[in-house]
């Protein structure tokens, strides 16, 4: 079965194709070449395609891509600004050497984005709850849950300059 | 000591922004026009019999562009000693053995097709465990060998043996002994990303192949040899390397994967793609191998380690890959690791009908570490030592000989063993927390820091090429697998060259265009290509300043009329713009070439663009391209004796821990973990404590949590939810690390290999203190809470 969706992709109003088996990981590398997303289990487990669904971090080689419509997806893309301007999250993970091979940091960085929207000033605890379903095999988690601290420190000096 | 610009800094990781942006592509992110995907249909026994292969039914699938299986094929044989095939006939030998293979227009007909495909099989009995394998009336995995002679046994034809001094006498002498088996399990590399590949040919039947490789020049031979056999003798083999999403050890070796989608390609005449899933990834591809050790060693009255026996059974599975070898490097601690002059090693590797090994990070070092370093503690405990202290005693000294032949040079494992006992607060803590479940442990390591001499040649080619920017790409055969690689090769050529940072790319990956390299392995990338660099970058400078002193005072001179022009006002400064000067007067750093004797003179400076361009734009002019070829002073260990300077120089440290034990649940809780690695000299920051933290975690990991569990020959657990690496929360505690900087003299600006060895003593630590938290010894890897609850029942 095939049916027409309309969501938000990245700020933008999108429509597709999609059939009724399709989870929304493949409509967005497939359909929409947004390859940033990555593939690293296709059943949920390692956190490597998570995006974000009306705010909320989703796995999204589980999530039926039916049911985005009407929603709005953020991905990896989605946070890099005009002029390739990176995201604070982004800027803090290459400073903070939450970077190795790279796979899980696309899924690793939509969860922080979604965690530090909830709470912006998390605890060291939280963030590894933030995080604890984004597995990582290169970085023992260390310096990405610094790169996380950094990213809040640089979000919240982002806002004070915004509101001043 | 040197003061340096960029070599020791924070500066990210050059790889990291696009990263980061979702822009970096791995293998699952390409495709080419016409591109099919390919599939392959695994053996469904662990050893059985082909009777018939049923390919029909998958052949009529519409969107099928082609169905292959041995039968139809030409043979390719894989492997180093070559009892592998690409796709098997007659007989399999392991559940992930390939019997078949489909092309198809989507991945989703592809796996349609491969059920389609019906294999009639007769089983044959299966050999499961190395003991097994080795009775005499043992089913034979291999009826013949690589050579078509009947076999008679299950023995590898790898055997590893090494010797020095005499074990037997010393054991007569020895005033303590300590004896013990030891296990270790099946381990999954578990890349985030998955393999895979892209092979097509061009209209010459030339291959290209994009593929997740840490070999890209030895996979190149392979796939040579493979279009040898296809027929295609004399074509040629391009291997790119798309970013790896890890590696790990999963590259070394070329796969079964590679050549079907070779030949898939071949067939159709169209690219073929073939990713692993995860499933597949845990169920095909080469794990790091078990192992069981027998280890005796002995001391005398005072302390002093005499001997070191230890004999290993090694499960090799059903084909050979670099797993085999592992011994050479087993053999580094064994023979090396503190100061003992006899002992004794021997590896017996044998063929079963389970899953065939690899090389995991480390190379065999943490199934050796295992029960060296947990029988040291055992030996200390007979001797009555702490230890630490029994290890301080024993411990390498700089400038010595090994009885293996191994030259240590800078040698920091007393610092290293200082350093955890400080942090640990070893001397108020250990053996002083009894009643309470806690205890303190720690474990060394000794490893290659200067590349090791697996092949006959340890080289590896840098290119630099130079650009009218003062661009400087710098084209490698090394591989960036997310160890930090290109971080650590961009800051040593900045600070060798004189550039900053931002003006280097590194360019690898490619065996068309880069230079060539024996491969990304023992720990030896950042160490062999940065000295590479090192010696272009200084090929590199004479060539500048030779263009310097020319094109300086010229430059100069026309420099200071165009500001004249715009700024009338200007006063162009009396220099004497006649000079001559040597190239040896002139020195660049930071893009700027400036006199060495007038550093500060803000007037008589160039950048490296501007000679640049001097040079491109004149009549019979030149460019800068330079290259080097390292190849470090470091010995092949003799194939009878095993002796031998395998490495340019070693590299030490210590790792220790405090943990608690639950006693009703048996769950080891780690309080606190140190690692103390003398690596020589810190390249790159980031990267090396990415390095350090990331082994640490993986070692801990293969302390406490991971088992790649099979049932005759059977994978049971091929997903994360039920083979459990590590996750953020299970990291709790803090990790402390400490480099210590020795300043080797081989090494880039002093560094030492840094990539395998943080896991290679975590193990050992985490069962020491666990000993010293509850008075009992597990053996056997993973330390289960059953195993410590089935400990501590069996104590009472």
């Amino acid at each position: 079965m095939k049916k027409e969706i309309h969501f938000v992709l990245n700020g933008y109003e999108v429509s597709a194709e999609v059939e009724s088996h399709k989870m929304l990981l493949h409509v967005l590398r497939e359909q929409f070449q947004l390859t940033g997303t990555k593939e690293g289990c296709g059943q949920g487990e390692c956190g490597a395609c998570t995006v974000l669904v009306d705010g909320l971090n989703v796995d999204s080689c589980m999530y039926p891509a039916f049911e985005v419509d009407g929603k709005s997806v953020t991905t990896i893309e989605g946070l890099v600004g005009e002029g390739n301007a990176l995201h604070p999250i982004q800027r803090a993970f290459v400073e903070g050497g939450g970077i190795q091979c790279g796979f899980c940091t696309p899924g690793m960085i939509m969860s922080t984005k979604a965690l530090l929207d909830e709470k912006p000033d998390p605890t060291e605890e939280e963030i590894k709850k933030g995080i604890s379903g984004n597995l990582c095999r290169c970085t023992g988690y260390v310096q990405i849950v610094e790169s996380i601290e950094k990213a809040s420190e640089l979000m919240k000096a982002e806002s004070m300059n915004e509101s001043d | 000591m040197t003061e340096f610009s960029f070599i020791g800094t924070e500066t990210p990781r050059p790889d990291a922004p696009d990263k980061a942006a979702g822009k970096a592509l791995y293998i699952h992110d390409l495709s080419r026009p016409g591109m099919l995907y390919g599939k392959i249909k695994f053996s469904e026994c662990a050893h059985a019999r082909i009777r018939d292969i049923d390919t029909s039914r998958a052949e009529r699938l519409p969107g099928v562009r082609a169905v292959i299986t041995g039968y139809n094929t030409p043979e390719i044989r894989i492997g180093f000693i070559k009892d592998n095939f690409a796709l098997k006939k007659g007989k399999v030998r392991q559940f992930r053995d390939e019997v078949a293979a489909v092309a198809a227009i989507d991945p989703e007909i592809a796996e349609e097709a491969v059920d389609l495909i019906r294999v009639e099989y007769e089983e044959l009995p299966g050999v499961f465990t190395p003991e097994d394998a080795l009775r005499e009336d043992s089913p034979l995995v291999h009826e013949v060998d690589i050579k078509g002679r009947p076999k008679t046994d299950n023995l590898v034809p790898v055997p590893w043996k090494f010797v020095a001094g005499d074990v037997e006498k010393a054991r007569d002498k020895a005033a303590y002994w300590a004896e013990d088996h030891f296990e270790t399990p099946l381990i999954q590399q578990s890349c985030m990303g998955t393999a895979g590949c892209i092979a097509e040919f061009d209209l010459q039947n030339n291959l290209l192949i994009h593929t997740k490789t840490q070999i890209p020049f030895l996979a190149q031979n392979d796939f040579n040899g493979a279009l040898a056999a296809m027929g295609l003798k004399g074509k040629n083999s391009r291997v790119v390397v798309p970013t790896l999403g890890g590696s790990f050890g999963t590259g070394l070796d070329t796969h079964g994967y590679e050549y079907i989608a070779i030949l898939l390609s071949f067939k159709t005449g169209r690219p073929v793609k073939i990713v692993l899933t995860r499933e597949e990834e845990f169920t095909a591809l080469s794990p790091r191998q078990p192992s069981k050790s027998h280890i005796i060693q002995g001391c005398d009255a005072d302390g002093k380690l005499l001997f070191r026996d230890i004999r290993m059974v090694l499960d090799n599975g059903a084909y050979t890959s670099w797993g085999a070898t592992t011994p050479s490097v087993m053999m580094l601690p064994i023979s090396s690791l503190y100061r003992v002059p006899n002992v004794f090693y021997e590896t017996k590797i044998v063929y079963t009908n389970n899953t065939y090994c690899q090389a995991m990070r480390g190379y065999g070092n943490p199934q050796a570490a295992w029960p060296l370093e947990s029988n040291m503690d055992q030996l200390a405990e007979t001797a009555g030592m702490d230890p630490y202290e029994f290890r301080l005693k024993n411990a390498n000294i700089p400038n010595d000989i090994s009885p293996m032949g191994l030259h240590i040079t800078t040698c920091g494992l007393k610092e290293c063993l200082d350093t955890v006992a400080d942090k640990l607060n070893w001397k108020e803590k250990r053996g002083k927390l009894k009643g309470t479940a806690r205890g303190v442990g720690m474990a060394s390591l000794f490893h290659v820091g200067g590349s090791g001499r697996v092949y006959r040649s340890d080289g590896t080619g840098i290119i630099l090429k130079l650009d009218d920017f003062g661009n400087v790409s710098v084209i490698s055969g090394g591989v960036e697998m997310g160890q930090g690689f290109n971080a650590a090769l961009s800051l040593a050529t900045a600070e060798a060259l004189g550039v900053t940072p931002d003006k280097v790319t590194i360019i690898s990956g490619d065996t068309a265009t880069c230079p060539w390299d024996v491969g990304t392995h023992a720990s030896r990338g950042a160490f062999t290509s940065c000295n590479a660099a090192i010696m272009a970058s200084e090929k590199a400078r004479k060539k500048i300043f030779e263009l310097a002193s020319e094109h300086f005072m010229p430059r100069i001179r026309s420099q200071m009329k165009k500001r004249k022009k715009k700024d009338p006002d200007f006063e162009v400064p009396d220099l004497d713009y006649e000079r001559i000067c040597d190239p040896s007067e002139f020195d660049m750093r930071k893009n700027m070439i400036f006199l060495k004797e007038e550093p500060e003179n803000i007037l008589l400076r160039l950048s490296l663009g501007d000679i640049l361009r001097a040079a491109h734009y004149k009549e019979q002019g030149t460019m800068i391209v330079t290259e080097a070829f390292y190849d470090p002073c470091n010995q092949m260990i003799d194939a009878k004796t095993c002796h031998g300077n395998l490495s340019a120089t070693y590299i030490f440290g210590t790792q220790g821990a405090e943990v608690e034990v639950d006693l009703e649940s048996g769950k080891v809780k780690v309080l606190k973990f140190v690692a103390a690695h003398d690596v020589g000299q810190v390249l790159s920051k980031q990267a090396i404590k990415g390095q350090i933290y990331g082994g640490v975690v993986q070692g801990l990991g293969y302390a406490l949590a991971e088992e790649y569990k099979t049932d005759r020959g059977k994978n049971l657990n091929p997903n994360f939810l039920d083979y459990k690496i590590l996750s953020a929360p299970d990291i709790d505690f803090p990790i402390e690390i400490e480099c210590l900087e020795t300043h080797d003299i081989e090494g880039p600006f002093g560094a030492k290999g840094v990539g395998e060895p943080g896991l290679v003593p975590t193990a050992p630590a985490i069962a020491n203190a666990v000993y010293d938290a509850i008075g009992v010894r597990i053996k056997s890897l993973p330390l289960t809470p059953e195993k410590i609850l089935s400990a501590l029942a069996q104590k009472e």
